[in-house]
């Protein structure tokens, strides 16, 4: 049994401040948001008590009508201004989205750079914008249930979402004023919300398999994991992020139509009365063996023997990325002990026994399908924000599809391979093809593919301010960093002169920063005020958190890495800080503080990593000594 | 990379091609436990951008250390010897005739009318020649002989592909 601590009298040490952390899983059709409450994982519902958020938002002329179930209401009378299944956009450019063909009842418009917006009787709106409407709402939900500002949030993506659209959900959670502690692949969520990792697995040496498959409203993913206590390793994860429940809907959709014999093109009425019928057959014939269905005036009858027969192209499909992603992680199918089955769409009966056949193993699914990412992210979030010790609990993620840049005639070369663990980074050389040459561009794509045209676009990278010289001559050091979220940074220097080369990315379907700024300014322009006490509640949040960080970390290591003036002079730095976080309304002047208090302390910052890498690397050599 | 001399310092192990994998997976998660990025979630963007190099260094070092390709390779590149996968070829002709063979079975492989059975027992003995060249490129090594060692490296990395070629062929077949 745990000891309780009990302080001396009057000696109380700060009263411990916790904050307020949630989960948000942003779904293709439902969205969610939980917290940490007495140590267990809530959901975070509705003022009417919904878990769900119906992740559609409807648009009127003056700007954002409602969003989540209000917007779900508005689906048959005005289908163009209700935008509902978002993520499919998430990080793609315009021609992606006309692959994904009449899927998506909406009218498009290019903007310069080719992203989609979705024109609405408000105006043309990026799926970013969109999102971030939906993440709002969610913030809400916590700021109700905390009484409190937010001060952080995990938000789960799917595994194989590319970077593109990692960085787009980023991108939409900044706009809607929520900082990120971590994108959370969402097999690991649900992995984390089960506790695998400590299952029978009292002797901590002990190792297990498993399998996450996640099928969504959209998206499809399959995880390996290899679990011992505290530990998600993941060895290796695959799947499709345009193939989901929707498209088994869609499946059965299509069937509707040939038996009524439509061949015109049909309206967004027409397609979205077929779609809800197939829905309803879907989910009723998960109990039973035939459903009846009046559709537009006409009477129809669909089996489960003819359910299967459309749906099984699909199913197939997620088995089929099962199969190489087992392989990929290097292990054989009969050495996975466990399969745990994610996302509303894995309800269907069919799914479950075509995944029990596959692994030879019944699956788990005791926890709701629905509710379980978001449980999971919400553990996350707990110890990411610091309220919980993060000394037992390590997720080790992979990088879902290679990286890799164009070079002669079209082709790719890998950089890093996908299932590689993140972070990771690369390095490479390049020279100069040109005598003088000042500049040279890269275009860096995702995917397993061998032509460029075959993967993803993510961004060109133009670096510029090589010193001029002779052909051949320049070494320019290019550099690839992967971080934790899967989300690439690249940084270039050119090696015989030291000179850092600049680089302007171009990314193929994401936001500048700049683009990013303008529309945070846009929208903090509708209650001015309001959002300026909260910007600089946010800065004040800041300034207590490097306070008590550096504060903590100069009582500790202050004298042994620091001489007497540097020590001062941070000691100094930080009463300024104090003083304007107590008494400075100005949040930007209060940010400017923050900022320069950050770059006077990274030094100190270095040689506190040094000193630990040394200590945790003389804690190993300990471990091995004491065995022998 | 500034926290150890070699990738073996960064586990304190030696610097050999004898490894303990079961020893190298527990210090590699005792490490991530400690420089892991989200252990600094809560730090400024500098402290945060130290932890990813970090975690990056020790990604790459385990990668390295568990595949015996990518461990050997590393190994000679310590004593100067850069293994450059595309132009480094070995100069035994027995064995280059070996491969061909083994390559053209392969072709008759995939043609076969049961060309399942037929890729698992390429595999097998793909995979038998990996670790009967292994057991060479440690003699050679462990002797100190680098630049036999050298030459087996370029077998061993010949016999890998032809191994992961097999297995994108099983895929490739599974998937049609």
């Amino acid at each position: 049994m745990a000891l309780l601590q009990i302080s001396e009298p009057g000696q109380s040490p700060q009263p411990h401040q916790r904050k307020h952390a949630v989960g948000i899983d942003l779904g293709t059709t439902n969205s969610l948001v939980a917290t940490i409450r007495s140590g267990s994982a809530d959901i975070l519902p509705d003022e009417q008590g919904r878990n769900l958020l119906p992740s559609v938002v409807h648009y009127e002329s003056a700007g954002i009508s409602c969003v989540g179930y209000e917007a779900l209401e508005h689906n048959s009378s005005d289908p163009l201004n209700t935008l509902s299944s978002i993520k499919r956009l998430m990080g793609r450019g315009l021609d992606d989205v006309k692959r994904l063909g009449n899927k998506l009842p909406y009218d498009f418009a290019a903007d310069e750079g080719g992203m989609p917006k979705i024109k609405t009787v408000h105006g043309p709106v990026s799926p970013i914008q969109v999102s971030a409407e939906i993440l709002r709402k969610l913030a809400g939900r916590a700021e109700l249930a905390f009484t409190g500002m937010l001060d952080g949030a995990v938000i789960t993506v799917p595994a194989y979402f590319d970077e593109a659209q990692r960085q787009a959900t980023k991108d939409a959670a900044t706009l809607a004023g929520i900082k990120v502690l971590r994108l959370l692949n969402e097999p690991t969520a649900a992995a984390i919300a089960y506790g695998l990792d400590s299952e029978e697995a009292e002797d901590t040496a002990s190792q297990r398999l498993i399998a996450v498959y996640d099928l969504g409203g959209g998206t499809f993913d399959i995880s390996i994991l290899r679990l011992s206590k505290g530990v998600f390793e993941v060895l290796a994860t695959g799947g499709d992020s345009a193939l989901g429940g929707d498209d088994l809907d869609h499946a059965i959709a299509n069937w509707l139509c040939s038996e009524l014999g439509m061949t015109h093109d049909l309206n967004p009425v027409e397609q979205r009365v077929l779609l809800e019928t197939a829905k309803y057959a879907k989910e009723e014939l998960t109990e039973s063996d035939t459903v009846q269905l009046d559709i537009l005036d006409a009477e129809l009858l669909l089996t489960k023997d003819q359910l299967h027969k459309l749906v099984d192209g699909l199913i197939d499909q997620t088995l089929s990325a099962c199969k190489r992603a087992i392989r990929d992680a290097g292990v054989k199918v009969n050495q996975i002990e466990e399969v745990v089955l994610v996302g509303g769409s894995t309800r269907m009966p069919r799914v479950v026994q075509k995944v029990a056949e596959l692994f030879d193993l019944k699956p788990k699914c005791s926890l709701d399908p629905d509710l379980v990412v978001a449980m999971g992210a919400a553990k996350q979030a707990e110890v990411l924000v610091g309220n919980k010790s993060a000394d037992d609990m390590l997720l080790l993620d992979v990088i879902p599809l290679s990286l890799g840049i164009e070079t002669m005639g079209g082709l790719t070369e890998k950089l890093i391979h996908r299932n590689t663990t993140i972070p990771v980074a690369k390095a490479q050389e390049f020279t100069t093809f040109k005598d003088g040459q000042t500049a040279m561009s890269i275009h860096v794509v995702q995917g397993d593919r061998e032509l460029v045209s075959d993967c993803r676009s993510l961004a060109r990278f133009d670096l510029q301010g090589i010193p001029p010289m002779v052909a051949g001559s320049a070494k320019i050091q290019v550099s690839y960093q992967v971080d934790a979220d899967g989300l690439l940074n690249v940084s270039a220097r050119e090696l015989s002169s030291g000179v850092e080369s600049s680089i302007v990315v171009k990314p193929s379907y994401g936001l500048s920063d700049n683009e990013i700024t303008q529309m945070l300014q846009d929208s903090f322009s509708h209650a001015r005020d309001d959002m300026r006490m909260r910007a600089l509640r946010e800065q004040q949040v800041e300034a207590d958190r490097m306070l008590e960080d550096l504060r903590a970390a100069i009582d500790k290591d202050g004298e042994s890495l620091l001489d007497a003036a540097e020590l001062k002079c941070l000691q100094v730095a930080l009463d300024e800080l104090q003083a304007l976080r107590d008494n400075c309304d100005d949040h930007r002047q209060l940010a400017n503080q923050i900022e320069s208090v950050g770059k006077s302390s990274e030094d100190f910052a270095a040689r506190r990593m040094d000193a630990s890498i040394k200590q945790a690397l003389a804690g190993l050599s300990l471990d091995e000594a004491l065995k022998e | 990379m500034s926290i150890a001399n070699n990738f073996f310092e960064i586990f304190s192990l030696p610097v050999s091609w004898e490894i303990d994998e079961t020893l190298l997976n527990k210090k590699f998660r005792k490490l991530q436990l400690t420089f892991h990025p989200d252990r600094y979630a809560n730090k400024n963007d500098f402290e945060k951008r130290l932890a990813v190099q970090t975690a990056s260094t020790i990604n790459q070092a385990y990668e390295t250390l568990i595949s015996p390709l990518l461990r050997a390779q590393y190994l000679l590149k310590l004593e100067g010897f850069d293994a450059d996968q595309e132009s480094h070829i070995t100069s035994d002709g027995q064995f280059l005739m070996q491969q061909m063979l083994l390559r053209e079975a392969l072709g008759e492989a995939k043609e076969s009318a049961n060309h399942k059975e037929a890729l698992v027992s390429l595999s097998i003995e793909a995979q038998q020649a990996v670790a009967k060249i292994q057991t060479e490129f440690a003699q050679y090594f462990n002797a100190k002989d680098y630049n036999q060692a050298f030459d087996t490296l370029a077998k061993m990395q010949f016999a890998c592909k032809f191994v992961n070629d097999i297995s994108s062929l099983e895929e490739e077949l599974e998937e049609l």
